[in-house]
C-alpha cells in the first residue's frame, strides 16, 4: 500500500521507494511527479536529459526493470518499488561500460544530449542480443533522436561493443 | 512541461478497481501505460480529477491458452510482451510482428493492447489484426461484464462502447481454423509513425479455393472498419492473382478516408487497394506470418 502525506495546506505527497542503479532511494513526491524529474531534481541524476517531454525523442531513456522507457510519460509513484538504472549506474567501478568506451572512440558522441538515452537502448540491446545485425541495432535505437543525425558512427560503436572490442574497425 | 493535478489511486483487484470507477464516476481515467493518458495530460487535452493506475493488476498482464476459449490476453500486456510471446509466435505470427511495428522500443515496453484498443484511434495497429483473428473482449464493471467481437466496439474516431465504470479485462483470440493471416502498415518512415494505412487480413484457404476471409482497414475510415464487399468478392473463389486485384479494388471503393497531413484520401484509398492485394497474397502463400 502507497504511503502517503498531506501537508497542512492539502498538498497530498506519496513515499516512493525506486531502486536506482542498485541502490534503494525513498523520495517524497507529489502524484503528478513525472519520474524524469524525480530523477533530475530529488535524485541529482541529471544524466537523464529532458527533450520533447512527450515520448517522442528519447533523451529521457531509462532502464525499468532492465528495459528501456521513455521516463517523461512515466509518473515516479508508477515506478514505486521498480528497478530503474539511469546512465550513471552504467559505468562500474569507475570503469566506462564497452558501449561507452566504444562510443568515444568511435566519434559517436557529438552534441551529447542524445547520448544517455543511446547507450542505455544499446545496453539493453546488448544484453538481450549480445550479437545484433546491423538492422537489429539500428531498430534498438530508433526511439532515441540525435539531431545531430549522427546516427552512422553510433551504429558502428555498438556494433563494435557487440564484437567485443571498442575502437574503430582498420580501413 | 506542466501536469495537472489529480488524485491518485491504486486499486488492488479489479474488482476494487471497478468500484472505484463507479464511485468516482466521469472524472476518473483509467491510467494503464500511461503513454497516451500522460501524453494528453501535458497537453491539456485531459485533465482528469481522478487517475486509476492498474499498475497492481498483475493477472491482466498474462497471456495463455485456455482449452476451449483460445488465446486470452490480459488487458495490460504490453506490446513487447506481445511481439516476444512464444505462444503467439507460434500460433498468430501476424499478431506479435504488428505490435513490433507500432512503436519505438521504449513505447513498445511501456504501451499496453488495452490502451491501443480503448483509446478508439482509427491509426491503431492492433485492432485492425485482431478483429481479422476475430477476437472477442471482456468489458468488467461492478455491475457484471459483458462480452462483445471487438469489431461492435468501436463507434467513430476516439469513440468507443465502453460505459462509464467499465475496464476491458481481456481480449480472446478464438482457436479457428483460418490458414494465414498478416498486417501490412504503411507509415512515412520505418519507426513510430503512425499507419497511413493498415491492412490486416485472416484467410482459411482449402487447396486452390478460398473458403472464408477476413479484411480489416485501419486509417481508412472513422473507426477500424471491415471491408465486407470485398470479402464477399473473394468467399468461395479460386485463388488468382486477378481475383486478389479486385478485392483491393473493391475494398479501396467501401473504405471512407480523410485528408490528413499524413496522406490525402484518394492517397489512402490507392494503398487500401494495394496493401489489401498484397496482404491477401501473403497470408495465403506464407500463412499466419
Amino acid at each position: 500500500m502507497l504511503q502517503s502525506i498531506t501537508d497542512k495546506d492539502g498538498v497530498k505527497r506519496y513515499l516512493i521507494t525506486l531502486k536506482v542503479n542498485g541502490d534503494a532511494k525513498t523520495v517524497l513526491v507529489k502524484g503528478n511527479a513525472i519520474l524524469t524529474n524525480v530523477l533530475r531534481d530529488h535524485l541529482d541524476l541529471t544524466g537523464t536529459k529532458k527533450g520533447c517531454e512527450l515520448g517522442d525523442c528519447g533523451s529521457c531513456t531509462v532502464l525499468l526493470d532492465g528495459k528501456p522507457v521513455d521516463s517523461c510519460l512515466m509518473l515516479a509513484v508508477e515506478a514505486d518499488g521498480r528497478e530503474i538504472t539511469t546512465i550513471e549506474g552504467v559505468a562500474a567501478n569507475g570503469a566506462l561500460d564497452a558501449i561507452q568506451e566504444s562510443m568515444i572512440n568511435h566519434a559517436a558522441v557529438q552534441c551529447g544530449y542524445c547520448t544517455p538515452g543511446m547507450v542505455l537502448s544499446a545496453k539493453a540491446l546488448l544484453t538481450r542480443n549480445p550479437h545484433p545485425t546491423e538492422p537489429e541495432v539500428r531498430e534498438a535505437i530508433a526511439g532515441n533522436l540525435c539531431r545531430c543525425t549522427g546516427y552512422v558512427h553510433i551504429v558502428e560503436a555498438v556494433l563494435a561493443a557487440s564484437q567485443g572490442r571498442t575502437a574503430p574497425a582498420e580501413h | 512541461m506542466y501536469m495537472p493535478d489529480f488524485e491518485y489511486h491504486t486499486p488492488e483487484t479489479l474488482t476494487e478497481a471497478c468500484a472505484l470507477l463507479d464511485e468516482l464516476g466521469e472524472q476518473a481515467t483509467v491510467l494503464a501505460g500511461g503513454t497516451d493518458v500522460l501524453h494528453k495530460m501535458k497537453v491539456g487535452k485531459l485533465a482528469p480529477g481522478h487517475l486509476v493506475s492498474l499498475k497492481n493488476l498483475d493477472d491482466l498482464r498474462t497471456i495463455s491458452h485456455e482449452p476451449g476459449r483460445g488465446i486470452v490476453m490480459g488487458a495490460l500486456t504490453s506490446h513487447n510482451a506481445i511481439y516476444t510471446s512464444r505462444l503467439l509466435q507460434k500460433r498468430y505470427l501476424s499478431l506479435p510482428m504488428a505490435a513490433h511495428t507500432m512503436a519505438s522500443n521504449q513505447i513498445c515496453n511501456m504501451g499496453t493492447v488495452g490502451g491501443n484498443i480503448v483509446n478508439g484511434v482509427p491509426s491503431a495497429d492492433l485492432p485492425p489484426i485482431l478483429i481479422a483473428l476475430n477476437a472477442s473482449i471482456r468489458l468488467v464493471s461492478s455491475k457484471g461484464e459483458r462480452t462483445m467481437p471487438l469489431e461492435d466496439f468501436f463507434h467513430g474516431s476516439a469513440e468507443t462502447v465502453i460505459a462509464p465504470g467499465e475496464l476491458l479485462a481481456d481480449i480472446t483470440i478464438p482457436d479457428q481454423p483460418t490458414t494465414g493471416s498478416t498486417y501490412m502498415k504503411f507509415g512515412l518512415r520505418r519507426s513510430g509513425a503512425l499507419a497511413v494505412v493498415g491492412v490486416a487480413v485472416s484467410v482459411t484457404v482449402k487447396g486452390d479455393i478460398l473458403e472464408d476471409v477476413r479484411i480489416v482497414l485501419a486509417s481508412a475510415a472513422p473507426t477500424v472498419m471491415r471491408a465486407r464487399k470485398a470479402e464477399d468478392r473473394l468467399r468461395g473463389k479460386k485463388i488468382s492473382d486477378e481475383l486478389l486485384a479486385e478485392a483491393g479494388e473493391e475494398a479501396a471503393a467501401e473504405s471512407r478516408p480523410r485528408d490528413s497531413i499524413r496522406g490525402s484520401a484518394e492517397y489512402r484509398r490507392n494503398l487500401v487497394g494495394v496493401l489489401t492485394k498484397r496482404a491477401l497474397r501473403k497470408a495465403i502463400d506464407e500463412g499466419h506470418s
